[in-house]
């Protein structure tokens, strides 16, 4: 068996720092959601962070920072080395769609775990992008009129406040299929940890 | 009452509420996260990430006051946008709100200022006034669009000889609330005396006799009632900023 660097160093400790915090920003946000819900019921409170708006507000601007230079240190890495490339393309609709079915019917190989399959390639993506959306749609709602080129982009205040929600959905969705399928093979966890995966 | 009796209870009041704050700012989801802490010791581990939580708080007020750009305006609407009922919102119950009389009234203007002068209604009225129809957003998330009218705040700083170099603006209003302001928003063109809402007299609800209407500001820096103002360089803190909201909290 050969042991092969999977993960660089540098995407293993933005890995761990982005999910810490996407919690933080996950649960503080829920409770901040509370004050005033855009909708017609609330998350529960012991699922949320802060203990109350000030204090849900105080970790979702002191986690934003962690959020952001973290995610920026990990996409100038992934462009600039070629890592992003080379994992996540090329992709194409039909390869996606393919993998998503034999993944369903629980025909999709692990055999090399070096390589992303195309659903796996589409999930990162689109996490990659639904955190870009996050942090947009949050400026916007920061900074509706310091930024408010950027607001009016998504239809002003109110509707940053919306994409912001819609982004966050993604984002717990993709992390609960995420968690799901890093339980079915739990190989995959500790090379996020050594970077080493075992194959063959 | 005494003043410094006053003064005392204020900061006995204030230490109190702040360590209910300290309690309820961590919840048990919050210590999961701090995995590897003595969880037993629990009191003190919340005091350790209450003082990075504040210091982080500091640096957003300091990033906000980079970030506020002195000519950029905030979005004006149309009428047909404006929010009808326009909501009311205090820290008290709308069958509390305080009833200033307008015969009575004398605002208050100290600090470093020239003209160490009260005013009375008929002078504040008789001030260049100009309109706006702007979003108001609540520090909760809802936003609501109202028209405002009144004097810009610049002139009136002018007017009475501000200090106009002085860090801070503070307000003390009818309804016990207090709040402040930097001088770089106290002097944006759009940060007007509200004594009107909807081209009508403010009524109580909105915080007759006016409202200080900061539209590049989160709703709870819009002191209503004001009855005195005084300029400063010391942080005069606020209301709902000393129980832990931002105190910048600019839009």
């Amino acid at each position: 068996m050969t042991m092969k660097t999977v993960h660089p160093l540098l995407v293993r400790i933005t890995h761990w720092i982005n999910a810490l915090a996407i919690l933080i920003m996950v649960t503080s946000g829920w409770r901040i959601y509370n004050a005033s819900p855009l909708f017609d019921w609330s998350f529960p409170a012991d699922a949320t962070l802060g203990g109350w708006l000030a204090g849900a507000l105080q970790w979702h601007f002191a986690a934003m920072w962690l959020l952001g230079l973290n995610g920026l240190l990990y996409v100038a890495y992934g462009v600039f080395s070629g890592h992003l490339r080379r994992r996540l393309l090329p992709i194409s609709p039909r390869a996606v769609a393919g993998d998503l079915l034999s993944a369903l019917r629980g025909r999709l190989s692990h055999a090399d775990l070096t390589v992303y399959n195309a659903a796996q390639k589409a999930a990162y993506l689109a996490a990659i992008l639904l955190v870009f959306g996050l942090v947009l749609s949050g400026l916007a709602i920061w900074k509706p009129v310091q930024l408010h080129s950027l607001a009016a982009l998504m239809g002003d205040y109110e509707g940053a406040r919306l994409l912001h929600f819609f982004c966050m959905t993604g984002i717990v969705l993709f992390v609960l299929v995420h968690v799901a399928m890093v339980a079915i093979v739990p190989r995959t966890f500790l090379s996020m940890i050594t970077g080493k995966l075992g194959h063959g | 009452m005494d003043s410094k009796l006053k003064d005392h209870r204020g900061a006995l009041l204030a230490s109190v509420e702040r360590r209910l704050f300290l309690r309820r700012s961590l919840s048990l989801g919050a210590l999961a996260l701090l995995s590897g802490c003595d969880l037993t010791d629990g009191i003190t581990e919340n005091d350790r990430v209450q003082k990075i939580l504040t210091a982080m708080s500091r640096w957003n007020d300091r990033a906000q006051g980079w970030l506020f750009d002195a000519k950029r305006l905030a979005p004006e609407f149309p009428a047909s946008m404006i929010t009808d009922p326009f909501p009311f919102n205090a820290y008290y119950g709308e069958d509390e709100v305080r009833i200033v009389d307008s015969t009575d009234y004398r605002l208050e203007v100290g600090g470093l200022v020239r003209e160490r002068k009260t005013w009375r209604l008929p002078e504040l009225y008789a001030l260049p006034q100009v309109s706006q129809i702007t979003r108001h957003i609540c520090v909760e998330g809802w936003s609501a669009i109202g028209k405002w009218s009144g004097p810009r705040f610049s002139d009136f700083l002018e007017r009475v000889g501000a200090d106009l170099t002085a860090k801070y603006v503070g307000f003390k209003c009818a309804d016990d609330y207090y709040t402040s302001i930097d001088m770089a928003t106290a002097l944006h063109p759009q940060t007007i005396m509200a004594f009107k809402y909807a081209d009508q007299v403010l009524p109580p609800k909105y915080g007759f006799p006016w409202k200080l209407r900061i539209p590049t500001k989160l709703g709870f820096k819009n002191p209503k009632h004001v009855m005195a103002l005084f300029v400063t360089n010391q942080d005069p803190g606020g209301y709902w900023e000393d129980k832990g909201y931002n105190w910048f909290s600019g839009s």
